[in-house]
């Protein structure tokens, strides 16, 4: 369980020690996951040992997002002036990039044969 | 020791981390309480009620916002890890990346991209400028991500959690019936798409739906994650200068 902890905190340190570092666009966190999905791939085993811990921790993951969630009372006044834009662009974005993925999706698993 | 008065305690109360975090799970519990005795639908979103629960307590508590966040910090802090522990799910699915890769490759480009356009191109249509049309490009990644974008790009990551949430609100009301409606019958390609387009909340939903399609969901949030989180910082400013300018 502390193993796990600290092997996802070194990732995620690593990760924020090399966006800064380097100057990079991408959150630490992001980073992380990649060095964390590399560490899987050449070690088949940590997966198991590790799984307990990272499905206990996106079980809840819900839950992380409340704090940031309440942070939008500072927003109140945004979301009252901008409300019908907002659901707007939400809504209709939404729509299309569901659309957009199923299309090509299906286009290309055409054209490569891997259908079902 | 003398037994204190109430705005004494109070006072203790404001200033100490234990009643926000209290708050906060006690929140989130009776909104998950709420989702399961709704049937599980995504119109009773846990997250959903449980901010709008803690905002209306801050307002008739008179608590401002940094008050309660020094509490819930240990709630949030939890984001990172959370994000970083996205990779074993990830991991999990190698094989069903593996059968399906270009179609899912192209299909992640595909939605990732729209999402990020249409939201921030719509938004402006209708008149939203810079910190708020900023926030509104990451609106599709999961929250942890989406968050670190909106920071990164000069976004405001408090509106732009709120705008995920919608999101994902949004995607597993419409995606059933909008598939259903274009005869869509590739399980893979629904689930994907969905989980692109609306992350852990779209997954979740794709799971009750379809089991295949929840696996397809998983990856494409995982994997949406990392893509947005190249492309928007590089994408986000220019489209907004561009269309809002």
């Amino acid at each position: 369980m502390i193993v796990n902890l600290v092997v996802l905190l070194a990732c995620q340190l690593v990760g924020e020690v090399a966006a800064r570092g380097l100057g990079l666009p991408v959150p630490g966190p992001v980073i992380g996951m990649a060095l964390l999905f590399a560490a899987l791939i050449l070690r088949p085993k940590l997966a198991e040992r590790i799984a307990p811990t990272t499905s206990g921790l996106l079980k809840h993951l819900s839950l992380l997002f409340v704090p940031a969630g309440v942070g939008v009372v500072g927003h109140l006044d945004t979301l009252g002036q901008h409300g019908v834009a907002l659901i707007a662009a939400l809504l209709l974005s939404t729509i299309a990039a569901i659309m957009a993925g199923v299309y090509v999706f299906l286009a290309v698993a055409r054209l490569t044969g891997v259908s079902e | 020791m003398t037994p204190a008065d109430p705005a004494e305690i109070w006072t203790y109360l404001r200033q100490d981390p234990l009643l926000w975090l209290t708050a906060t799970l006690v929140a989130y519990s009776l909104g998950d309480l709420a989702f399961r005795r709704a049937g599980r639908k995504p119109l009773v979103n846990p997250v959903l009620v449980a901010v709008a629960l803690l905002a209306v307590l801050l307002r008739l508590t008179g608590t401002p916002y940094q008050n309660y966040f020094e509490g819930a910090q240990f709630v949030h802090f939890m984001l990172g890890p959370a994000t970083v522990a996205l990779a074993v799910p990830l991991y999990a699915n190698l094989r069903l990346i593996r059968s399906a890769f270009w179609p899912m490759l192209a299909a992640l480009a595909a939605g990732s991209v729209t999402a990020l356009v249409t939201a921030v191109g719509i938004g402006a249509a209708f008149g939203l400028r810079g910190e708020t049309l900023l926030s509104l490009a990451p609106k599709s990644v999961t929250a942890p991500v989406a968050l670190g974008v909106s920071e990164t790009i000069g976004g405001a990551p408090n509106l732009t959690a709120v705008l995920v949430i919608i999101t994902g609100i949004t995607g597993a009301v419409v995606a059933t019936p909008l598939l259903n409606l274009l005869r869509i019958r590739d399980w893979r390609a629904r689930g994907l798409a969905v989980g692109v387009a609306a992350h852990g909340i779209g997954t979740a939903r794709a799971f009750q739906v379809n089991e295949t399609a929840g696996a397809f969901a998983g990856i494409g949030m995982g994997l949406n994650a990392l893509l947005t989180a190249l492309i928007a910082p590089l994408l986000a400013p220019w489209l907004v200068a561009l269309l809002a300018g």
